[in-house]
């Protein structure tokens, strides 16, 4: 099986976030790791070649730091890396990064394609279904588990709630990974030395040409959301907060 | 001719799902506004009871879409049914909650007909002739106003308690209901659905509990979920988790609150650790009191909390532990 994983760089979730001076996106000055769900994506994509045998690409969008996140990959496992290298990625709809994808990729021949199901800055849980509609392929969403069978695949989806469904495909196909579809592996001391002399190509958002539009949707501003709920503070040493609390808990909120 | 707000309801095995409910609510707040006039959709195969139940509401018409296709749900044969409608209709605005089932094709949709959606948005506004819809960015710690750059049908999803679905208005006669036979031609489908179903038993009923203390992952490591136990165990309440806790196995799927897990309403809700992600609050947001500690003081659980502790859960929670045992022999 030939794989392609869908791969973005994300400021982690605890990171201490600025709004940039034009107030529409954060201040670039913070450090970055791999969106989480596609880590798992990255795994998954891992095991299955180590079962099927076949090849694991990854491919990120991103300016000239996302190239870690391809790095990382390659150290635990991935054959080889695309990065589509332009700062002006960061900025792009999902429609624009997946019309980048589908064209950075039109002269190889996937069976599967992984993305992770949302990503943790723009969350907008889009990029792997449109590039599916623009291949023609089918698609799935929210996956937890992968099984080849004779004709395709048959995977299951999580729904709402604790329930799930399994459905068949046919390949080629694209799939959203989950978060805790699997154990994530760590890279290997050998690994990272082999990572140095895997392929890795640089793609210019020039070469794409008119597979990036103009988006179709737009940030006219961020800000911090106005919060609507009182929210009270306790603040002190660990004792008096504690003291506080559970004052709280006995005449207010009257539990105890 | 007025422009047209297009609200798609969604079914589910035949029964309406009652965050529908909430889209409705946001459609008829933006006609009212605006000055469109507001209809409905619903897609399925058999789907007059579901379309009469909504044409008590204040709407002007509902489209009753009809095909054996819809049956069971697939991303292509509701993308192919519903791209069939709604070109032929061309609403300025489609609205939809943002389900598990919507995100599965809305995308697909859209980018068929050359459009965008704007997803998971918690609001709108409009400013001047412009209508910005509002959405979280970096899991809740910004939010965007975000506008359309392109020709209408413009497609957006709301998501689950952006508007108060038990405000729906009734209209003042039940409107009329439009049957449509779509035709999804053969080999569109190539998905084969099977059953839905609920992996094993729940052993416990957290949706009784009055009392939970939750842990996320600011809990570090899987020995430490003794001390938040400590803790429920000193309160009598039950212990609970976010989901990457449950996805670690450190405490078993059945104590996971949130979209996939399960959703309570305790008398108060300890978080330890836990960020405040969408998925997780509306699993807890209608606890009666919500006690969160983070050491992270923008963290999204703050903006739900009643009482904040920003700190160092491995300082606070030993002495609340002490604090209520103390408080506990005494009474
Ligand atoms: C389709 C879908 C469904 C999902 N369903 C669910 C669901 O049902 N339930 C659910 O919970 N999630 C669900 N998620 C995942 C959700 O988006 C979040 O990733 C998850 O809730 C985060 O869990 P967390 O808050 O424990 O971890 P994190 O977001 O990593 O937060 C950890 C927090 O701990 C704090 N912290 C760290 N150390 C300390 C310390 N020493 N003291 C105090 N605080 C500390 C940090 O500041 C941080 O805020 C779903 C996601 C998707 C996309």
């Amino acid at each position: 099986m030939k794989i392609l994983v869908c791969m973005k760089q994300v400021p982690p979730k605890d990171a201490p976030l600025k709004l940039n001076e034009a107030g529409t996106w954060i201040r670039e000055d913070v450090s970055y790791e791999v969106n989480e769900p596609d880590a798992f994506a990255l795994e998954e994509a891992l095991r299955q070649k180590e079962k099927h045998s076949g090849e694991v690409v990854v491919i990120t969008a991103g300016p000239a730091r996302a190239q870690q996140v391809l790095r990382e990959a390659l150290a635990k496992g991935a054959d080889r890396a695309i990065h589509l290298e332009d700062a002006a990625f960061v900025g792009l709809d999902a429609f624009n990064t997946a019309g980048a994808f589908a064209a950075a990729i039109k002269d190889e021949q996937f069976d599967l394609i992984f993305t992770g199901l949302q990503s943790d800055d723009c969350g907008f849980a889009q990029t792997g279904v449109i590039l599916a509609e623009l291949l023609g392929w089918p698609h799935a969403t929210i996956i937890m588990q992968i099984e080849k069978t004779e004709g395709g695949i048959k995977v299951k989806r999580e729904l709402e709630s604790g329930y799930f469904q399994f459905v068949e495909m046919p390949l080629p196909a694209v799939l959203t990974i989950q978060s805790g579809i699997n154990k994530l592996r760590y890279a290997t001391l050998i690994g990272i030395k082999q990572a140095k002399n895997k392929p890795l190509r640089k793609v210019a958002l020039a070469e794409l040409g008119p597979a990036i539009t103009a988006n179709s949707q737009k940030i006219e501003r961020m800000y911090v959301p106005q919060k609507t709920k009182k929210t009270e503070y306790l603040e002190g040493s660990s004792a008096e907060i504690a003291k506080k609390l559970v004052e709280k808990l006995k005449d207010e909120i009257r539990v105890l | 001719m007025s422009e047209t707000i297009l609200v798609v309801v969604e079914q589910r095995e035949g029964k309406l799902n009652r965050v529908s409910w909430e889209t409705l609510v946001a459609g008829q707040s933006l006609a009212a506004e605006m000055g469109w006039t507001l209809e409905a959709a619903v897609a399925g195969n058999g789907v007059s009871a579901i379309a009469g139940e909504v044409a008590a509401k204040k709407v002007s018409k509902i489209h009753a879409l009809e095909s054996p296709g819809f049956s069971p749900y697939t991303p292509e044969g509701f993308s192919a049914g519903l791209k069939q409608f709604i070109s032929a209709k061309q609403p300025r605005l489609v609205l939809m909650p943002h389900t598990y089932q919507v995100r599965d094709f809305v995308p697909k949709l859209a980018t068929a007909m050359g459009r965008t959606v704007i997803s998971d948005c918690i609001g709108y506004r409009k400013e001047g002739d412009k209508l910005l819809f509002t959405r979280q960015m970096f899991q809740g710690k910004f939010a965007a106003d975000v506008s359309f750059n392109c020709d209408p049908p413009w497609f957006v999803t709301f998501q689950n308690g952006a508007f108060r679905g038990d405000r729906v208005e009734a209209g003042a006669s039940a409107a009329p209901v439009e049957s449509v036979n779509v035709d999804i031609p053969q080999g569109t489908i190539r998905n084969k659905p099977q059953e839905v179903f609920k992996e094993a038993k729940q052993a416990v009923d957290l949706t009784q509990a009055e009392i939970i203390v939750s842990v996320g992952r600011g809990i570090k490591e899987q020995k430490h979920i003794e001390l938040a136990k400590q803790l429920a165990d000193a309160l009598g309440g039950e212990i609970a988790a976010s989901r990457p806790i449950c996805d670690s196995g450190w405490l078993p799927m059945d104590r996971q609150i949130g979209s996939s897990g399960q959703t309570v309403a305790p008398k108060l809700y300890l978080a330890l650790g836990i960020s405040g992600a969408i998925q997780h609050i509306v699993g807890m947001k209608g606890a009666r009191s919500v006690v969160a500690i983070n050491k992270d003081h923008e963290a999204p659980i703050f903006e739900i909390a009643d009482v904040a502790v920003v700190g160092n859960l491995f300082d606070v929670v030993p002495a609340l532990i002490e604090e209520v045992k103390k408080m506990k022999s005494s009474a």
